[in-house]
């Protein structure tokens, strides 16, 4: 029974091993030839978004756009199959999707209410 | 692909059948979250804290109501039943199930109260997060004395995947639920009014580490699935009784699945958020964690491990026995070095943790029911003393450091008397609810085959009793710091939440008898498979 537990203690041990290994071998042999690039901000490749001097605050516009966008696709994502199905699932599947969409709705009237719809 | 298109050809799709009266708890509190966010969008700001506070309440006590009406249904539980699996296999309905949502709600319900406090002006939750910590906009927030209202419809929907998470019979539900409980309290951790940064740190923390866990969680059932071919727990647990497949990916399953929850509950060596994220933390939320969180993710454990692994009990055994040993030791020896309050009660309820694993260890009904008591008293003990906790301040908010607490028991003898009194039911001290559930939780592992845990837990308990015993000392026989602090008067919520956890603490100290008997009946058919 005990026995079982051997190769997951040698895989610790082993990733243990591995992990200290890299650490110290790329701190010391590792080449240090830093430029401008190599210590911007990772964008995917565009250029990184202008940061205030000192670390401040910088807007999260697109990030809310992005949510809202998830939100209604999920809600479509769902929308399609039920229409596929509409008439074998019936009066049940109306229901459960009208309750479905309510929730989305009411997180809709939630954003809207406070203002998360205004670009500025 | 083709497996989809040839479905939606077919289109012959039966609809589920969803037992709406049996799910109603949860459903009822969900809906009481939605109707919170509703509140949030159309109800002026200076109104929103009463609708919510009659929300929230309502909601929990008819959610409450409704358990113990489902648990009441003869039909459910007729001819020895354990009870039943309900939406076409995905929620299961049973005698441990009704007992851990009970438990919840009532926990919740206090938690409620004490994130409502606000007599002192203030309420502990920050005017507005999003505004930098010490910039003119919260400044203004602070001025205007608004406050995020939105804690109490998050509250819900935690609360609600509580309630699901130890009910899930199979491990995607499962999976929903732990998200649906943890996401709101990362929102919330990060909430706090007074010291924001750490609040926020606590947050963030609370959330890489969790986000890391539930990457573990999925892995594991991943693996199962590929072991069983299903994500159902009675499913596994039958491919596992004919070993259908390679073991490896059974072992691999169980591994990360139980790393996933042991995160939750804070075992060692996955404790290493809880005191960071209990500090940080408003006070009113930690109790929260502290308690339902708790409660709810030693459910889901419990149920995966007896159901699910039920047969591989000799398997995962030495493991447990390891985890507890380790989280029994390690959070009762490194409390000892602690100097804030809460961080205190973080590696104490670390110890807890591993209490309550001994019991899981055993793996029977009698485990079960010890495990479920445990819970529900500990649950109400820590409620009642983070409460104590949101008391004690001093100009910069709560005084959490202990050596502001020194002479306490000089100054304010009933607070002291009161917190000293929780600190004695956290040791196990003989007619406190503590005594009684940890007596029920090593009876049972000793009856279990697990002395020898029960020795090194009796022992893990003895150094915990000095920590206990040390801020008792500190309370009442030293001399009051000059710059002590404050204690305000208990508002009316947070004098409900202290009077309701000392209450139980002494009652079920007392009489632990009906409550046990109420426990052992909800296990006496262990989970529905």
């Amino acid at each position: 029974m005990l026995t079982l537990y051997v190769p997951i203690l040698m895989l610790a041990a082993l990733a243990a091993l591995f992990a200290g290994f890299s650490l110290v071998m790329g701190a010391l042999a590792g080449p240090k030839r830093w430029n401008r690039a190599k210590l911007q901000a990772y964008e995917s490749g565009i250029e990184p978004t202008p940061q205030p001097s000192g670390g401040g605050r910088f807007p999260v516009k697109y990030y809310l756009t992005a949510m809202l966008f998830i939100l209604f696709d999920i809600e479509i994502i769902f929308l399609y199959p039920w229409a596929v199905t509409f008439r074998s699932l019936g009066v049940f599947g109306l229901v459960e999707m009208v309750l479905f969409i309510v929730t989305v709705l009411v997180a809709y009237a939630y954003v809207w209410r406070r203002g998360g719809l205004e670009w500025d | 692909m083709t497996s989809l298109s040839g479905a939606l050809a077919a289109a012959t799709i039966t609809p589920p059948h969803i037992e709406y009266g049996q799910l109603s708890p949860l459903l009822v509190v969900f809906g009481a979250a939605v109707a919170g966010v509703l509140v949030e969008a159309f109800v002026p700001r200076e109104r929103r804290r009463a609708f919510h506070l009659v929300i929230a309440l309502g909601g929990l006590v008819a959610a409450f109501a409704l358990i113990i009406s489902v648990a009441a249904t003869p039909s459910l539980f007729a001819h020895g039943s354990p009870g039943h699996v309900v939406a076409m296999g995905a929620v299961g309905v049973d005698g441990p199930t009704l007992f851990i949502q009970g438990t919840i709600v009532v926990l919740a319900f206090v938690s409620v109260l004490l994130i409502a406090e606000s007599s002192h002006g203030v309420s502990p939750f920050a005017a507005q997060a999003a505004a930098v910590p010490g910039s003119a906009e919260e400044r203004e927030g602070l001025l205007r004395g608004i406050s995020h209202t939105e804690v109490y419809p998050l509250t819900l929907f935690a609360v609600g995947g509580m309630m699901l998470f130890p009910a899930a019979n199979d491990l995607l539900t499962m999976f929903v639920a732990l998200e649906v409980l943890s996401l709101p309290l990362y929102l919330l951790c990060g909430l706090a009014r007074r010291r924001r940064l750490i609040s926020q740190e606590a947050a963030m923390k609370y959330f890489l580490l969790g986000a890391f866990s539930s990457a573990f969680f999925l892995f594991g059932v991943a693996m199962l699935y590929g072991y069983s071919g299903s994500v159902s727990l009675s499913a596994i647990a039958a491919a596992a009784a004919t070993n259908v497949s390679s073991a490896t990916l059974l072992y691999a399953g169980i591994a990360l699945v139980g790393i996933g929850l042991l995160f939750k509950i804070g075992a060692v060596p996955f404790q290493s958020w809880k005191p960071d994220v209990y500090q940080g933390a408003p006070t009113a939320v930690t109790a929260l964690m502290a308690s339902c969180t708790v409660v709810s993710a030693f459910g889901g454990l419990l149920r995966v491990f007896y159901v699910a692994f039920g047969q591989l009990t000799w398997d995962w055994r030495p493991a447990m026995w390891g985890v507890a040993i380790l989280t029994m030791l390690a959070g009762a020896i490194i409390a000892i070095t602690q100097t804030d309050v809460k961080r205190m009660l973080a590696y104490s309820s670390i110890a807890h943790g591993g209490f309550v694993l001994t019991a899981v260890v055993a793996a029977t009904a009698a485990g079960l029911s010890a495990s479920l008591f445990y819970l529900a008293v500990y649950g109400l003990t820590t409620i009642g003393a983070f409460a104590v906790v949101t008391l004690v301040r001093d100009p910069a908010g709560e005084a959490n450091h202990l050596s502001k607490w020194a002479g306490l028991g000089k100054r304010s003898p009933w607070l002291a008397g009161v917190f000293a009194f929780f600190l004695l039911a956290f040791a196990g001290i003989p007619l406190t609810s503590g005594f009684a559930g940890k007596f029920a939780v090593f009876q049972a592992a000793a009856a279990g085959g697990a002395l020898p845990l029960v020795i090194i837990g009796v022992l893990a308990s003895a150094v915990a009793a000095f920590f206990y015993v040390r801020v008792i000392v500190l309370m009442f026989f030293s001399d009051p710091a000059p710059d002590g602090p404050t204690v305000v008067t208990p508002g009316l919520f947070t004098g409900a939440a202290v009077a309701v956890g000392a209450a139980a603490t002494l009652v079920f100290g007392i009489a632990p008898e009906p409550l046990l008997a109420l426990a052992s009946h909800a296990a006496a058919h262990l989970f529905v498979r």
